[in-house]
């Protein structure tokens, strides 16, 4: 079985496994980073984000043999170094979750708008978040809380 | 446990619940928690007193025991809430623990009398709420006795404050933390009276806005779901499962699948080929290898869910009654003496229930078959053990459930087959096993809301009133179908619910709401439909019908007055009105939509909904529900849809079965709890059902056609819209 190296959340970590495991179950079950939730598998619901360089990808279907070594991987585990990152707080102001599942994913997927676009307007929160799918209905809450995180960056 | 259930057994302890003096032992000390370390260090125990709700330490520190799973309803810090209330705790000082699986002590009554845990039709608060009022009433009286008798004054003379017992007279108090150490354990503790708890002006936190105990985890990925649960020499399972419900599988190739990487067993299941593997990738690598050959011959061969709606119509017109459901007065008679008669048909296609976590569960049996522990989310925590044990020819006892958070429920998780299926697999390698479900499993051998078909008959008089009111449901499965078909709240002097039963061999459950969400779509389009031949006005047909019911006709006048009903909306929208009572609550929902005529795609701009719950526990709480509940209502009905065609699930995944995507929630959902100091009614489910009434009355008015198939896709609403 090949073996790998990969940065993640600052640390490098090394997993042996088949090449076509996707990143998700590296996280999840090699390495016990289970904030990264599984929804699909398909690139369909968002639970699996994580950010590659800075950009949001679906870690389901991201083979572990398409990463280089020196890709930077953050999970929701290394957002912040204390769970204070303006989108948790944020979060917990507008109290967005409810069973939660799905709120790794549509954390991530915000901040990587908030890095690009410190004061998105409602259509482009709309726009970037479509990807990702909470069957609890938070969605209001969700467009609320990544306005107020962009109000807090202002 | 044992050296912990030593300790404890030196010690004085104190009653619980009800009145019912319990025998105290380990396994309140040790809870499971769902979604942290544990706490308790047990050199601590020494400096702690135990009853079986609350753990109160010498610091302050009060532990409250949450008996109810938590699957983002929010009753994790709800139920809490009502206890520390009774005890007068300082809420800053409490932490919430999982409750240990004792159904006994911690269950609450329900279904005929009997001591339950289990989570389903929006009942936790409901069912808990008095048990929990005398709890925490019980548990401040032994605190107040312990400080009697340690300043020698009468029990009376003193009084509580947040996590304090003061005696005015003396000026003295003393903090609850400080009471540990001079706790005495009363005689008998007393049945508090109902008019010794507090009225509700005196409620410090019920009804306040507190925020969740389980959010700040569910936003840094700490919240620990069973899918999470690693537990050592961890192995993999996984099914394949038929995509024709209960057909038999022969394995073709298990010699091929034997010979893999990493395979430990095969296991047979009546309905599926098991697999376990030391990874997950190995296992799901080995599942899309299993070559099965499937025996078809079962109920579910032939289905096609589609067609057989003709069937279902066939069904509804025939003469003969079919299972009636529920009666008041006398329809048949009323509907011959009728002015004017009315008749509608109104369809739902099978939907499912799509929780973003997938069922898994973790097991571990013992090498001797002996004894079990589960890592699982269920609603059902109650039926765990027992379920289990049956499995292995165990005593109950000898089975640890380790509840964790769900990812959603949805009524989906109140049943245990993917618990047992984990057991057995298991059992059958004598390894810890992770099973996992993928979507594709999770959709495939799902359990649907069942699809139905509704015809409705009505009889006006002489001055338009409805006289008569007749239900026929056609489909599979009794309760599923029936529930909230009956109209309690509207003054309809004659009415019925036939219920025609058919058996398509389909896997059917509980859908968040259950049958409320088909039969509400049929009673609120029905009634608008009766009020746009009377040329009324759907608010004011309402009005009169609930004339007799004045909490139901308070939600209604309120969502009207929220939404404006009486100023018109801007042109190219309309507003649409449907009223129902889930679970005891009652409620009304108003939306405004617009429809784009090239693709039949209607969109929701604004829904208003008020709802009188009873007693409000946690309000920010019931405001998340009832959006969660419009929302997830709207995904039913404008993108759900299972289609069966003999026999096979025809989707597989969210891109053949997708559900509400956040660029179709509406812009604001504006909700208005209606006053109230009666006891608490349920709210998970209160809005659901009033979505697809509301909207396809919104449609109707803004272009004088009526949807009548649930979902309202866009291709079926071009359709309606070029008939
Ligand atoms: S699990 Fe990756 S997108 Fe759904
Ligand atoms: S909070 Fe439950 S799926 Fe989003």
């Amino acid at each position: 079985m090949p073996a790998y190296s990969l940065q993640i959340n600052g640390k490098t970590h090394k997993v042996n496994t088949e090449a076509s495991t996707p990143l998700l179950w590296v996280l999840r079950e090699h390495l016990a980073l289970s904030g990264t939730k599984f929804g699909c598998g398909l690139g369909q619901c968002g639970a699996c984000t994580v950010h590659l360089d800075g950009s949001p990808m679906r870690s389901c279907t991201l083979p572990i043999s398409s990463l280089q070594e020196n890709q930077e991987i953050t999970t929701i585990e290394g957002l912040s170094p204390n769970g204070k990152h303006p989108l948790q707080e944020a979060w917990i102001e507008e109290q967005v979750p409810q069973c939660g599942y799905c709120q790794s994913g549509q954390i991530m997927q915000a901040a990587a708008l908030l890095d690009q676009n410190s004061q998105p307007t409602r259509e482009e929160i709309i726009s970037h978040m479509n990807g990702n799918l909470c069957r609890c209905g938070t969605y209001t809450r969700i467009v609320k809380a990544i306005q107020r995180a962009a109000d807090a960056n202002t | 446990m044992e050296k912990s259930s030593n300790n404890i057994s030196r010690r004085n302890f104190i009653a619980a619940a009800g009145g019912v003096t319990l025998a105290i032992t380990a396994y309140a000390l040790y809870p499971t928690l769902s979604g942290s370390k544990k706490e308790i260090d047990p050199s601590d125990l020494a400096e702690e007193k135990v009853n079986a709700w609350v753990h109160l330490r010498n610091d302050g520190q009060i532990t409250i025991y949450n008996p109810a799973a938590e699957m983002g309803q929010g009753s994790m810090t709800a139920l809490p809430v009502i206890l520390a209330e009774e005890l007068d705790a300082d809420w800053d000082k409490v932490k919430i623990e999982t409750a240990p699986i004792n159904v006994e002590t911690y269950g609450f009554k329900a279904f005929g009398n009997r001591k339950v845990m289990i989570n389903v039709g929006s009942r936790t608060v409901m069912g808990y709420y008095d048990a929990l009022r005398q709890a925490g009433a019980q548990a401040r009286y032994i605190l107040l006795h312990s400080v009697a008798q340690h300043w020698s004054v009468p029990i009376q003379e003193l009084n509580t404050a947040p996590s304090l017992v003061q005696h005015e007279a003396s000026g003295r108090e003393i903090s609850y933390g400080e009471i540990v150490d001079i706790l005495q354990e009363p005689e008998n503790i007393p049945e508090i009276p109902s008019s010794d708890l507090k009225s509700p002006d005196e409620f410090r936190l019920i009804g306040k806005v507190l925020p969740r105990y389980d959010v700040p985890a569910k936003v840094d990925g700490s919240a620990q779901f069973a899918i999470d649960i690693q537990v050592p020499d961890m192995h993999y399972g996984v099914l394949e499962r038929g995509k024709v419900h209960g057909a038999k599988p022969s394995l073709t190739n298990a010699a091929e699948i034997q010979s893999l990487e990493g395979i430990i067993a095969i296991v047979p299941f009546s309905y599926g080929v098991g697999v376990v593997a030391t990874t997950l990738e190995k296992a799901l690598a080995a599942k899309a290898k299993l070559a099965i050959d499937w025996d078809r011959n079962v109920t579910a061969q032939g289905h096609d869910s589609q067609s057989d709606l003709e069937g279902y119509q066939q069904l509804a017109d025939a003469s003969s009654d079919g299972k009636v459901m529920h009666k008041v007065g006398d329809v048949k008679a009323a509907m011959r003496k009728g002015i004017k008669k009315y008749t509608a048909t109104y369809k739902n296609d099978y939907i499912y229930h799509a929780q973003m976590e997938p069922l898994n569960a973790i097991a571990s049996v013992a090498a001797d078959g002996q004894s079990a522990e589960i890592w699982a989310g269920t609603q059902n925590p109650g039926s765990i053990a027992p379920t289990v044990a049956k499995e292995l020819g165990i005593e109950a006892d000898q089975v640890k459930l380790n509840l964790c958070y769900l990812g959603g429920g949805l009524g989906r998780r109140s049943t245990s087959d993917y618990i047992v299926e984990s057991v057995k697999l298991s059992q059958a390698t004598g390894k810890p096993v992770k099973l996992m479900w993928t979507r594709e499993d999770d959709l495939q051998y799902g359990m649907y809301r069942p699809l139905s078909l509704q015809k409705l008959e009505a009889a006006t008089d002489a001055n338009g009133q409805i006289i008569a009111l007749n239900h026929c449901i056609v489909g599979d499965g009794s309760n599923l179908l029936a529930s909230g078909a009956k109209n309690a709240f509207y003054n309809i002097p004659n009415q019925a619910v036939d219920l025609r039963l058919t058996q398509k061999g389909i896997r059917i459950k509980h859908w968040r709401a259950v049958g409320h969400g088909p039969n509400k779509f049929a009673i609120e389009s029905f009634i608008d439909e009766i009020a746009a031949d009377q040329g009324k006005d759907p608010l004011d047909i309402r009005r009169a019908l609930m004339k007799d019911s004045p909490k139901a006709l308070a939600t209604l006048e309120k969502a009207a007055e929220m939404a404006n009903w009486n100023t018109p909306p801007a042109p190219g929208r309309a507003r649409g009105i449907a009223f129902g009572e889930r679970s005891g609550a009652l409620c009304t929902g108003i939306c405004e939509i617009s429809v784009e005529e090239d693709s039949g795609k209607i969109r929701v701009h604004h829904f208003w909904s008020a709802v009188d719950a009873g007693t409000i526990v946690q309000p920010d709480n019931v405001v998340a529900q009832m959006e969660g509940g419009i929302i997830m209502g709207m995904s039913s009905v404008f993108c759900e849809q299972l289609t069966i065609k003999n026999g096979e699930i025809q989707q597989s995944n969210f891109h053949d079965y997708p559900i509400l995507r956040i660029e179709d929630a509406p812009e604001s959902i504006e909700i208005a709890m209606m006053p109230s100091t009666d006891s608490p009614k349920g709210i998970g489910e209160a809005s659901t059902p009033i979505v697809a009434g509301a909207i396809a009355n919104a449609f109707a008015t803004l272009t004088g056609k009526r949807l009548r198939h649930l979902p309202f896709s866009p291709s079926r609403v071009k359709r309606v819209l070029e008939a």
